[in-house]
């Protein structure tokens, strides 16, 4: 059964969202964990919606079990800077709770945080999970999704990367069915099977934000 | 037209393709590396018969390409910034020599050192060889530089650089495709003795470097990647150079800057613009990636009394990767600043992947080392560089890709004894094969370790050039065979890995000990391809 706790969003803010010229997300876990697939994702549907986009990813040596980023930039106009400045970031969607505040200084006032509740322990120093919770909690605008127990559940902890991913479209610009066929393209060189397993991740995660928002 | 959704690597590659390239080379190295796989995964490099494996380090590869350009057919070759290092000597004199097939050079320099030993600059060595350079500021003039670079190469007669940082190498755009340019046919340079630098003809083809820069200067001055956006403001201009162009848009987000703008992006810097800039402006600020080259050259060359900022002048960070916010703030904008990061965050650094067989090394060679005094273990480039940190704390040194061999031998011949080097398979083939014979030929004292997981890990498991050799080549150094121990890095082998390092740490000579595993990651890679054919038997998969 999967858990999660939301802190009261009224459904306008999600519209808000929607109507914005501009979507900075900032997307957090640790290598290994799947945010490249949901950056590239991401970036396929916005270009196939004829939105500009710039995506900056962390490569190389911080892929092995350390903390990766990827700054997804998605806009009506042209995109400058690949990096997202401070203070400016509509979304951090984060994979893992602890990622999710390494980058609040991004974070504009009145942005949201999407965030896995489960969290990766490769360090022998990692907080107490209730600090990271409450730490959590005491942002205004912040959904928190148990997204490994809702992967398990549809048969593939893997895909946990995709029910947050489904878990952020409230508050993307990009429609679901677009976000869908960038599933597609991204995962097609590795069969039906795993597109369809990623698809389900996603609808669930989305399922799950809209029935807690 | 349909974009390309690509890296800025990714555009790179492609560009190279449709600029009528016949071969690529290069060896791995972060944020360089997607280059050439690109190329590498290419149905339409594969449908043109473009070389593309990967070469054993990238003066192998410089010097290969050099060749390729002698025959007349456009070549790329691609290196990270500290490859350039090793590939200095060829490239360098590739300027004197000057090129037949056009050439270009792509390196991808690490500003703030994501992965990386040091952040210097290419735009210096460019300037040290005397040839034009291409900084890209976005995807689609990354890929318009690449597939021109060639034709500019040909035209100026020495091979091009383009120079890009992590940021834009690793960061996707739509990029626009234009037509395919059709290779060259072999042919041998006009002049026979173009490439035969003796004293007398290099002499001869240095005047000859030299009297092009003016047209260097010229193409750059003309070139549509370089302009003046001019201002009726004089009390302020900026020199954007490459993706340094990116953060100042940032801060004017309706292209309304209020300043003169000179961007550039084509160097040798022209001379005739700079003047107009002194004309124009009472200050000037410069935004470069990377070092100083723009506003040292900008200083000298200025006779008006204008104040130049920029990293020097402390208006901008000495090191690092620029940014919007640290531009906005050069400009004397407001930065907004978000929330701070809680203290309850711990850092979260790179490690050793769980199961790899480094870590497994690494155990059995501190309980081998646990009697003598710490400090004795030299180290070199790859996932295994991690064996500096907790848990393992095994390795004293990491400077240069082969460095291991050759210091722990310079330790030794200092009365260090014993004295450890630990070598990844690749690095070892990539420059650490000389060295072993400097040891073997001076009779040191040293335990060298190679540590073979058969693939060039640290860069996402490239070939590695050294798969099956490595005992052959050991051995055809000159190592006693005796002393070339093969172990599997695993816990059950513990007693016998402890039993080996210990023996031969009493050999007073070079020992070789190839602890010989797959790469955990490579392994894993291995039986998912596995898994998915056997799930859709009729896909074919690469």
């Amino acid at each position: 059964m999967a858990t999660g706790f939301d802190f009261g969003l009224p459904s306008s803010v999600f519209r808000q969202f929607l109507k914005s010229m501009k979507t900075d997300i900032v997307l957090a876990g640790v290598g290994g964990q799947g945010i490249l697939s949901i950056a590239s994702i991401l970036g396929e549907a916005a270009l196939h919606d004829n939105l500009y986009l710039k995506q900056a990813e962390t490569h190389g040596m911080s892929q092995r079990g350390g903390a990766v980023v990827s700054h997804v930039r998605i806009s009506e106009k042209p995109v400058a800077s690949d990096l997202i400045p401070s203070g400016t970031a509509e979304i951090i969607l984060s994979v893992e709770p602890m990622e999710a505040l390494r980058y609040l200084p991004f974070l504009k006032e009145d942005g949201y945080i999407v965030t896995n509740s489960t969290p990766f322990k490769n360090i022998p120093n990692y907080p107490e999970e209730e600090a990271i919770l409450a730490e959590l909690k005491k942002q205004p605008r912040c959904i928190v999704i148990d997204a490994d127990t809702i992967a398990k559940d549809i048969g593939n902890k893997r895909a946990s990367n995709m029910v947050m991913l489904g878990a952020a479209t409230p508050f993307i610009q990009i429609t679901p069915e677009k976000i869908e066929a960038g599933i597609a393209r991204v995962f097609g060189k590795k069969g039906e099977a795993v597109v369809n397993l990623n698809l389900e991740a996603f609808r669930a995660g989305r399922a799950f934000a809209l029935a807690n928002k | 037209m349909q974009k390309n959704l690509f890296l800025g690597v990714e555009a790179i590659g492609q560009g190279a393709i449709d600029g009528g390239i016949s071969g690529v080379y290069a060896y791995p190295g972060t944020p360089s590396t997607e280059i050439t796989e690109f190329i590498q995964e290419s149905e339409l490099a594969e449908k043109l018969d473009i070389r593309s494996k990967w070469s054993a380090n990238e003066k192998t590869a410089y010097e290969a390409a050099l060749g390729m350009s002698y025959a007349g057919l456009r070549t790329m070759v691609c290196m990270k910034h500290v490859g350039l290092n090793v590939a200095a000597d060829a490239f360098v004199n590739s300027a004197i020599t000057g090129i037949n097939g056009g050439m270009v050079l792509t390196v991808a320099d690490d500003p703030s050192m994501h992965s990386s030993q040091n952040e210097q600059d290419s735009r210096f060595y460019a300037k040290f060889a005397m040839i034009p350079v291409l900084e890209p500021c976005n995807q689609q003039e990354a890929y318009d530089m690449v597939r021109e670079g060639f034709g500019l190469s040909e035209e100026m007669g020495v091979p091009v650089m383009v120079r890009i940082t992590t940021r834009l190498a690793h960061s996707r755009a739509g990029v626009e495709r234009s037509e395919v340019l059709a290779s060259n046919e072999l042919q041998l340079p006009s002049d026979p003795s173009q490439f035969v630098l003796l004293p007398a003809i290099a002499r001869r083809r240095y005047k000859g470097l030299l009297e092009k820069q003016k047209d260097f200067e010229k193409a750059a001055k003309k070139s549509k990647y370089n302009s003046i956006t001019k201002s009726s403001d004089r009390s302020f201009g900026i020199i954007a150079c490459g993706i340094a162009n990116n953060y100042l848009q940032e801060n004017y987000p309706n292209g309304d800057c209020p300043y003169t703008v000179m961007k550039l992006a084509q160097y040798p810097i022209p001379e005739k613009m700079l003047a107009k800039m002194e004309k124009h402006c009472e200050e000037i600020l410069i935004l470069e990636e990377g070092n100083t080259v723009v506003e040292e050259a900008v200083k000298g060359f200025f006779k008006k009394d204008i104040k130049v900022s920029g990293r020097l002048s402390g208006a901008l960070p000495r090191d690092g990767e620029l940014n919007a916010d640290l531009v906005a703030k050069a400009l004397g904008k407001e930065v907004k600043e978000g929330a701070a990061i809680p203290e309850v965050i711990a850092n979260r650094p790179p490690a050793l992947c769980q199961g790899c067989g480094h870590q497994d090394m690494y155990k059995s060679m501190n309980e081998a080392l646990e009697i003598y005094t710490k400090g004795r273990v030299f180290s070199d480039i790859g996932c295994y560089t991690l064996g500096a940190l907790p848990p393992y704390k095994s390795i004293y040194s990491c400077v240069d890709m082969g460095a291991s061999i050759t210091m722990a031998k310079g330790a030794s011949d200092a009365g260090l004894i014993p004295a450890v080097a630990v070598i990844g398979d690749s690095t070892f083939t990539h420059s650490g094969i000389t060295g072993l014979l400097d040891a073997v030929n001076d009779k040191a004292n040293i335990v060298v370790v190679i540590s073979d997981n058969e693939s060039v890990s640290m860069t996402g498991g490239q070939e590695s050039s050294a798969v099956g050799k490595i005992e052959s080549i050991c051995e055809g150094v000159g190592v006693d065979p005796k002393h070339i121990r093969l172990l599997i890095p695993l816990k059950k082998y513990h007693e016998q890995m402890l039993e080996t390092f210990k023996e031969e740490l009493e050999y007073e000579g070079v020992s070789v000990i190839v602890f010989r595993r797959d790469c955990i990651q490579a392994a894993a890679k291995k039986i998912r391809k596995e898994r998915n054919i056997k799930d859709n038997p009729k896909k074919q998969y690469t």
